[in-house]
């Protein structure tokens, strides 16, 4: 005998609990369905594609006209219910009663409309529904402009539809990046950087004070005063459970209908299901566990035994190009670690959450391939404390020990990544190995893998090696160190990949082999660190050779050589009296002129240093740095100002060089030369970097050196401006910091990871925006001068203690 | 026998830094490590006299800046290929004090 059931809402929670229910107690149940929308159910998911344009409405709906009548379904769509009447179990529409012997209430949700002022303006829509879908196409027009306030799931994906489809498009965020409930603070980073890429401006602590408009929205103000205009407003914050029907009927509701394992309420003849229910304490707002809900609920109704369990869901945000992926629970807390991976060039972020040996939470951005992976572990809440090594790099690795990286490269199948520049793969590299390529430059040339910044060079070489077998030569890249089997680009890659932020983070990551490293490792990895993370990281004085340590040069005899800045080699009368004054009192056995510019006192005591460096800051002169891995000399020719051949005014130009990149710390020592016009008097096309004027701008190149080696510089590029000479060496020396090993000279990192390679990054005007960007910060760091930071401390540059006076008594 | 001077805090050296002691036979170089064990070591470098207090400090050894002989801070002998030797000074913590063995340096008479 049939019953009569009552459904109140047609989305996708109830239409799939209808499909399973007529599939399992085919004829039971007379159907009616109420809608307050006038249409059935449509895949609300896909709103987003059909508000950016790529898909139609039809192309959503899930059960047509027909569908409905192939089941009986009694449609009353577009009509409100006013009422239940549970004694008499009647469910009152706007149009007529209707009676059940069960009743699915599955209102779903409402989105919440934040009550500010103008709120009610014509042009403020939420993000719910078809109706809300078309006012924003409708719209979005080429040149409209669109607030949209929330910069959650459904707020982003409203505002990537809109400027999909013309609009200029703003998006107003509460709290500090985007999506704070799916993502941590670096993944939302880098969705807003993608987003703003799109053209969609993003403003993040930004509360609402008002929607402005007199008939119609015109415009929305933050408390802090910024206005954006807006011929639409969408209003994105949240959606709450629809729970006025069960309110008035009496049943139990927390925030939303309080429901059973089975999806009953209070009411033993009332069911509910979707986002209008709380089970457990919890609320529902993805699809994944709707459609749980919806199974159990149809066997509950066809007369089998059902519970619901919630589980983990997962979430993807429907924006294209925004690959993003975030399950289980990352925030932070007691007891919980994270492992993180981070490739900033490629815009790569992947952190996981692990609670004891258990992995509880998972965020990704910009590689999601191993999303389900993770989510898996999250879901059966495995045991990964034996592959937590390798853990981030997902099931092509899984098993993999660390401790043996052949192994996890042996892992990799044959598409796996290896060169992230190139994109070259790992079964092209063995392919091209297997046709004879025997050594790493016949690999790269053949097929590029490692040709651009080489920091893949050690998994190329490990697949040489996993191929080649005993073939292989290895040692083409050697460890670092005895302390290590790593090799220089590999820790690089690996501190920036594993967050490692200290000295001792890194030797206990990578399984440093001895205690504390050693003279060689340890100033590589301090720089390594200084360059990577210049806001996190201190410089580690003690592990700097002596010559950067006490900031002046070593001399066989122990005392010290000091070389004063002297900005693109000008000088002045009263430095020179300074420098003579100094000369004098400190005894200093030798005065000499130096290659770079600039004037060199020796044999200076170190207990006399501070006291030397102290008259030269009162002289209004600084390090000259002549002891660094770092900034020294730009060397000038006098250019217009006296020369009757230069061209530009190539001393100024050095000048202002100079300040921009001193105080900078880079793998090895940088030199620049500006010369004012092709007679080259400055010698620029020997030095790292050197500058060329010419009639029409300025010719920069680089790489060359003028010591153990001796090269010509090579043509980097031609700019017009100063500003672009600026922009272009710093972006270099920039490039130069975060991709060369440690003690290479520009001239063998560029020889490394190729001229083309180098010159491309620079010319790309977004890349070259970045890298000054990490530049510049990097120099608010350490751009100033130790000199006058040690010479307020003399103390400690003399003997702890003299022991000749107490002997002598 | 034994003549132990106190000659600075501990505090006055920074892990894995050294600082000097002028006695009349020259410099001698005391040592702190990371874990404040500390060592006292001529500050000479039997290679080519680099003062090696000016040495990097990793673990309980020391290298000289001039031309990167190692040394084992705890017996004076250089390390690896290089073949010499430095000479020792007991040293001993006692209350965050140093104190240094001074009987083998030269009184004056």
């Amino acid at each position: 005998m049939t019953r009569k059931l009552v459904v109140i809402g047609a989305g996708m929670a109830s239409g799939r609990m209808l499909e399973h229910l007529f599939d399992q107690a085919p004829g039971q149940w007379d159907v009616t369905l109420f809608n307050a929308e006038p249409r059935g159910n449509y895949n609300r998911l896909m709103l987003s594609p059909v508000l950016s344009g790529d898909k139609t409405y039809d192309q959503i709906v899930t059960h047509d006209t027909d569908w409905y009548a192939a089941q009986g379904v009694t449609c009353r769509f577009g009509e409100a219910v006013v009422g239940i009447d549970r004694e008499a179990q009647i469910v009152h529409g706007a149009r007529g009663p209707v009676e059940y012997d069960a009743l699915v209430i599955a209102t779903g949700s409402a989105p919440f409309i934040i009550p500010l002022p103008g709120h009610k303006l014509p042009g403020v829509v939420a993000y719910r529904d078809l109706e809300d879908t078309n006012a924003m196409i409708e719209a979005s027009r080429p040149g409209a402009t669109a607030v949209v306030i929330g910069g959650g799931l459904l707020g982003l994906e409203a505002a990537a539809g809109m400027a999909a489809r013309g609009a200029e498009v703003t998006v107003i965020h509460l709290m500090g990046h985007l999506m704070e409930r799916q993502l941590d603070p670096a993944a939302g980073y880098l969705l807003q950087r993608d987003l703003e890429k799109r053209g969609i401006r993003i403003h993040c602590k930004g509360a609402t004070k008002a929607i402005l408009g007199t008939d119609k929205v015109e415009a929305v103000l933050l408390e802090d005063g910024t206005t954006y205009p807006a011929d639409l407003v969408c209003m994105a914050v949240g959606i709450r459970p629809e729970t006025r029907l069960a309110n008035d009927a009496g049943l139990e509701v927390a925030r939303g209908i309080t429901v059973t394992d089975q999806m009953r309420t209070s009411d033993p003849a009332i069911f509910a299901l979707g986002e209008c229910v709380e089970h457990d304490g919890q609320l529902f707002g993805l699809v994944a566990p709707l459609y749980d809900q919806a199974k159990v609920l149809a066997a509950t109704l066809a007369g089998t035994d059902a519970a619901f369990m919630p589980l983990q869901t997962a979430t993807k945000l429907k924006v294209t190009g925004c690959d993003l992926f975030s399950a289980g629970d990352f925030a932070e807390g007691p007891g919980r670690e994270d492992i993180v991976f981070r490739d900033p060039g490629r815009g790569i972020y992947k952190r996981l959450i692990l609670e004891g040996d258990r992995l509880i939470g998972a965020v990704m951005y910009g590689d999601t391939a191993d999303g389900p992976w993770f989510f898996d572990k999250i879901r059966s809440g495995a045991d990964i404390s034996a592959d937590r090594d390798t853990l981030i790099f997902g099931p092509a690795f899984a098993g993999g020990a660390q401790s043996d990286p052949l192994a996890a490269v042996a892992a990799l199948p044959p598409e796996a990544e290896i060169c992230g520049c190139n994109g070259v793969c790992k079964g092209t590299i063995v392919t091209a190995i297997q046709g004879g390529a025997a050594t790493l430059d016949a690999v790269r040339g053949l097929t590029k893998a490692s040709a651009s910044c080489g920091t893949c060079t050690g998994l190329v070489e490990q697949v040489m090696a996993l191929t080649l077998g005993d073939g292989f030569a290895a040692n083409a890249n050697p460890p670092m160190c005895k302390c290590t089997d790593h090799t220089h680009e590999d820790v690089r890659r690996l501190i920036k990949s594993m967050g490692l932020k200290s000295i001792p983070a890194v030797m206990q990551d990578l399984g440093w082999k001895t205690v504390g490293g050693c003279a060689s490792c340890r100033p590589a990895l301090n720089y390594y660190l200084i360059a990577d993370w210049p806001l996190d990281y201190r410089d580690d004085r003690q592990s700097r050779f002596v010559n950067e340590r006490n900031h002046a040069n070593i001399q066989k005899d122990g005392t010290y050589s000091v070389v004063p800045r002297m900005w693109g080699g000008v000088t002045t009368s009263a430095e020179l009296r300074a420098i003579a004054d100094a000369a004098d009192r400190y005894g200093v056995p030798m005065i000499k002129v130096t290659g770079g510019q600039r004037i060199d006192l020796l044999g200076v005591r170190k207990e006399d240093l501070p006291a030397i460096w102290s008259d030269f800051n009162q002289a209004g002169m600084v390090s000259g740095h002549a002891y660094a891995k770092g900034l020294r000399t730009v060397k000038t020719c006098v250019g217009t100002d006296f020369c009757r051949f230069g061209t530009q005014d190539s001393t100024g130009l050095g000048i202002r060089l100079e300040k921009l990149l001193w105080g900078s710390w880079t793998p090895a020592k940088v030199k620049l030369g500006v010369s004012g016009c092709p007679r080259n008097c400055a010698e620029a096309t020997c030095k790292d970097i050197g500058v060329v004027c010419v009639d029409s701008g300025f010719q920069i190149s680089v790489a060359g050196a003028a010591g153990m080696d001796v090269r010509e510089t090579v043509p980097l590029l031609t700019v017009e401006t100063e500003d672009e000479v600026c922009d272009v060496i710093a972006a270099f020396v920039q490039l130069y910091r975060e991709h060369a090993r440690y003690l290479h000279r520009i001239y063998k990192w560029v020889d490394k990871v190729g001229l083309d390679w180098a010159r491309a990054q620079v010319a790309d005007p977004d890349i070259r925006a970045g890298l000054i960007e990490r530049f510049r910060l990097s120099q608010t760091i350490y751009q100033t001068d130790p000199w006058a930071e040690h010479a307020a401390r003399p103390d400690d540059w003399a003997p702890v203690a003299d022991l000749r006076l107490r002997a002598a008594e | 026998m034994s003549r132990f001077i106190d000659i600075a805090a501990l505090a006055d050296i920074p892990p894995q830094g050294a600082r000097v002691v002028r006695t009349p036979q020259g410099c001698v170089a005391v040592f702190r490590t990371a874990d404040d064990r500390v060592f006292a070591l001529d500050d000479r470098c039997p290679h080519k006299g680099g003062p090696l207090s000016e040495g990097i400090v990793h673990g309980a050894s020391v290298t000289c800046p001039l031309h990167n002989w190692v040394f084992d801070m705890a017996t004076g002998q250089a390390q690896g290929a290089d073949s010499g030797a430095v000479a020792t000074h007991a040293v001993r913590v006692e209350g965050g004090r140093i104190l240094l063995d001074a009987s083998a340096i030269r009184r004056v008479a």
